[in-house]
C-alpha cells in the first residue's frame, strides 16, 4: 500500500508530488513511462517557460530541472520506464516494468498526470498517398532536439499551434527551409509572441484559412497541394496550389491521454477531453485527482504547475481524512469521501467553451479557468447565479488559444446553487 | 514620423506594440503593459536581440540542449548556430555549465545535465 501514487512524472506529476510532500505526505510514488523525469519539457528546448512561476525565462529542460531537483532532494521515490496498465475506481493500480514484471499497488489516493498527445494524420482525413516524411510536430521536435536528426529539408507545416510555430523556427535554425505554415482557421491558435519570433523573424509565410488538400509522393513525400478555405472551412477549388516539399509537420491539436481515467469509470467532460473535476481537482471517483494536460490542455506550463499543486494539496487532505476515518492505514477500499458542503455545477454559454473546475463541492477561494470559442475584443465575463450577475470582469481581448482565469472568493459562493458563465460583447 | 507595429515577445501576453519614430529616434511607445515591453520595443527598433536555444553534439554522439546566456544581436543568430554546431560538448556536463565563451557577447551554456 502506498499513500499517494502519481501517474506521470512530467511537470504536473512532479509539482503534485512536491505539493503533497509539503502538505505532510511522505509515502509517495511517481510512476513514469519514460526513462527520465520531465515529460514533454525535455524536448521543449526553447525558452519562455517559468515567467509566472519563477519570474524568469527558462527553457523547458531548465524548468523541469527546478522540479526534478526538489523531487530528488525530498527523496520522493520514482519508478522510471514503468507503464501503468490500469487504474480501478477502488484505487488499485496495475503497472509493468522490466525489473518487476506486472505488479499492483493499492493507493490511498491517486493523481492522474499523464499529459496529452498529438492529434495524428488519421484524425484529419487528408486525401492522397501515405509516403514517409509526414510527422506530428512533436515527433519532429523529439527527433531534432533529443535524437539529433533533422527529419527533412523542405518543410510545410499544417496547423499554427505553438508546437508548429516553434518547430518552424527550430527546423529553420538547423538548416531546413520552411515554405509555409497553413492554418485552417482565420487566426492562429498559437501565442502572438511565437508568430513574431518563430515566423516573422525568418520570413516564413503564415497562410491563414488554408489547409492541405492533397499529399503527393510514393516512397517519400514529394509535395502537398494546399488551398484556401471558405467560411465553412471548405477548400476553394480554384485556389489550389502545389508546394514541393519532403516533409509535412502536423500541429493540429492535442488530446488529453485519458485511457486510464476511462478504465477507472471516471466521468469525463466532452469539451476538454479530460475528467470532470471539482475545485480540488478531484474526479468523480473519490480519492482520484487529475491535473495538467490530462485534465485540459494548457498553453503555459506555469499554470500546469499551479494546478498540480492544488491536486497535490487536495490529495494530501484526502489521505489525512481517510486515515482519521479508518484509524491507521486505509483498511477497506470503500472509504467515504470528504463530505461535500455544496454541489454547485458550472455551465457556460457556448461563447465560453468550458471551465475547470466544472463543479464546486466546497466553498473556498478558487480560480476558475476557461477558454472562449472565438476571437473577441472588449468583452465582459459575467458570473451568474440564479439569473443575477454576482461577479463580472472585463477583458480587452479573448482568444481560443489563450486560457483565461477569474479568481472567486469563497464568500461569493454563499447560498449559490449553480453558476453560469456568460460572455458579453461590449463592441 | 514613421510608425512600427510589433508583437512583444517578452512574455506570453504578446502585447501589440506601436513605436513612433522620427528617423532613428524613438518618439513614443504604446500598447505595452509593462516596462519590459517598452524596453523590448526600444531595442527592437534600434538593435534587435534574440536568445538562441539549440542543441550541441556531445562526445558520445548524443545531443544536449543549450542556449545563449543572454540575448545576442538578431542578425548574428545563424552565425551563432554555426558556432554551436561546429562544437562538441565533453561529457559529463552540468546544467548552467559554460560550453563556449564569447559568442557575440554571450556564452553558450548547457540547459540540462548529462552524464557520461
Amino acid at each position: 500500500m502506498t499513500d499517494l501514487v502519481i501517474i506521470g512524472g512530467g511537470p504536473a506529476g512532479m509539482s503534485a508530488a512536491v505539493a503533497a510532500y509539503e502538505n505532510g505526505i511522505r509515502d509517495i510514488l511517481i510512476l513514469e513511462r519514460d526513462g527520465q523525469l520531465g515529460g514533454i519539457l525535455q524536448q521543449c528546448i526553447h525558452n519562455g517557460f517559468g515567467l509566472h512561476r519563477f519570474g524568469e525565462e527558462l527553457t523547458g529542460p531548465e524548468y523541469a530541472w527546478r522540479y526534478e531537483k526538489q523531487v530528488r532532494e525530498l527523496g520522493i521515490p520514482v519508478k522510471l520506464n514503468t507503464m501503468v496498465l490500469s487504474v480501478s475506481p477502488e484505487r488499485l493500480i496495475t503497472a509493468t516494468n522490466e525489473e518487476e514484471g506486472i505488479f499492483t499497488i493499492e493507493a490511498g489516493a491517486i493523481i492522474l498526470a499523464m499529459g496529452c498527445r498529438e492529434r495524428p494524420r488519421g484524425a484529419l482525413n487528408i486525401p492522397g498517398t501515405r509516403p514517409a516524411g509526414i510527422y506530428s510536430a512533436g515527433t519532429a521536435q523529439k527527433l531534432v532536439n533529443r535524437k539529433g536528426y533533422l527529419p527533412g529539408k523542405n518543410v510545410v507545416i499544417l496547423g499554427s499551434g505553438d508546437i508548429g510555430l516553434i518547430m518552424a523556427r527550430r527546423m529553420t535554425l538547423e538548416g531546413a527551409r520552411v515554405k509555409a505554415v497553413c492554418e485552417l482557421m482565420p487566426y492562429s491558435g498559437g501565442l502572438a509572441r511565437n508568430i513574431e519570433q518563430c515566423l516573422n523573424d525568418f520570413d516564413i509565410p503564415l497562410k491563414l484559412s488554408h489547409t492541405v488538400v492533397d499529399i503527393h509522393g510514393d516512397k517519400r513525400l514529394e509535395g502537398v497541394t494546399i488551398a484556401r478555405v471558405d467560411e465553412n472551412r471548405r477548400p476553394i477549388e480554384e485556389t489550389r496550389e502545389y508546394i514541393p516539399c519532403d516533409t509535412l509537420l502536423l500541429s493540429v491539436g492535442l488530446i488529453p491521454e485519458n485511457e486510464l481515467s476511462l478504465q477507472a469509470g471516471i466521468r469525463m467532460d466532452a469539451v476538454t477531453g479530460g475528467a470532470l473535476v471539482d475545485q480540488d481537482r478531484q474526479t468523480s471517483a473519490p480519492g482520484i485527482f487529475a491535473c495538467g494536460n490530462v485534465l485540459h490542455v494548457h498553453d503555459l506550463v506555469d499554470f500546469v504547475s499551479d494546478e498540480a499543486a492544488i491536486a497535490g494539496e487536495s490529495a494530501a487532505e484526502f489521505i489525512r481524512f481517510i486515515r482519521e476515518e479508518t484509524g491507521e492505514g486505509r483498511g477497506a477500499y470503500a472509504e467515504p469521501d470528504i463530505p461535500a458542503q455544496t454541489d454547485i455545477s458550472i455551465t457556460t454559454d457556448g461563447k465560453i467553451r468550458y471551465t475547470v473546475p466544472q463543479r464546486i463541492t466546497r466553498r473556498r477561494d478558487i480560480t476558475l479557468f476557461f477558454r472562449v470559442a472565438d476571437r473577441y475584443r472588449n468583452v465582459k465575463i459575467h458570473i451568474i447565479s440564479d439569473g443575477k450577475t454576482i461577479h463580472s470582469v472585463r477583458r480587452p481581448k479573448a482568444a481560443p488559444g489563450e486560457m483565461e482565469s477569474i479568481p472567486l472568493k469563497a464568500a461569493l459562493l454563499e447560498g449559490v446553487t449553480g453558476l453560469r458563465l456568460e460572455l458579453e460583447e461590449l463592441g | 514620423m514613421t510608425k512600427r507595429e510589433m508583437t512583444c515577445i517578452i512574455c506570453p501576453m504578446g502585447c501589440s506594440l506601436t513605436v513612433e519614430l522620427e528617423g532613428e529616434e524613438v518618439k513614443s511607445i504604446s500598447g505595452n503593459t509593462c516596462k519590459r515591453g517598452a524596453a523590448y520595443a526600444q531595442a527592437e527598433v534600434t538593435r534587435p536581440q534574440r536568445t538562441v536555444t539549440s542543441t550541441m553534439r556531445c562526445d558520445n554522439g548524443e545531443v544536449l540542449s543549450v542556449k545563449t546566456d543572454r540575448p545576442i544581436p538578431k542578425s548574428k543568430v545563424m552565425d551563432c548556430m554555426a558556432l554551436i554546431n561546429a562544437h562538441t560538448a565533453k561529457l559529463p556536463v552540468a546544467i548552467g555549465e559554460v560550453l563556449l565563451r564569447d559568442v557575440f557577447g554571450s556564452n553558450i551554456i548547457a540547459t540540462e545535465n548529462r552524464e557520461r
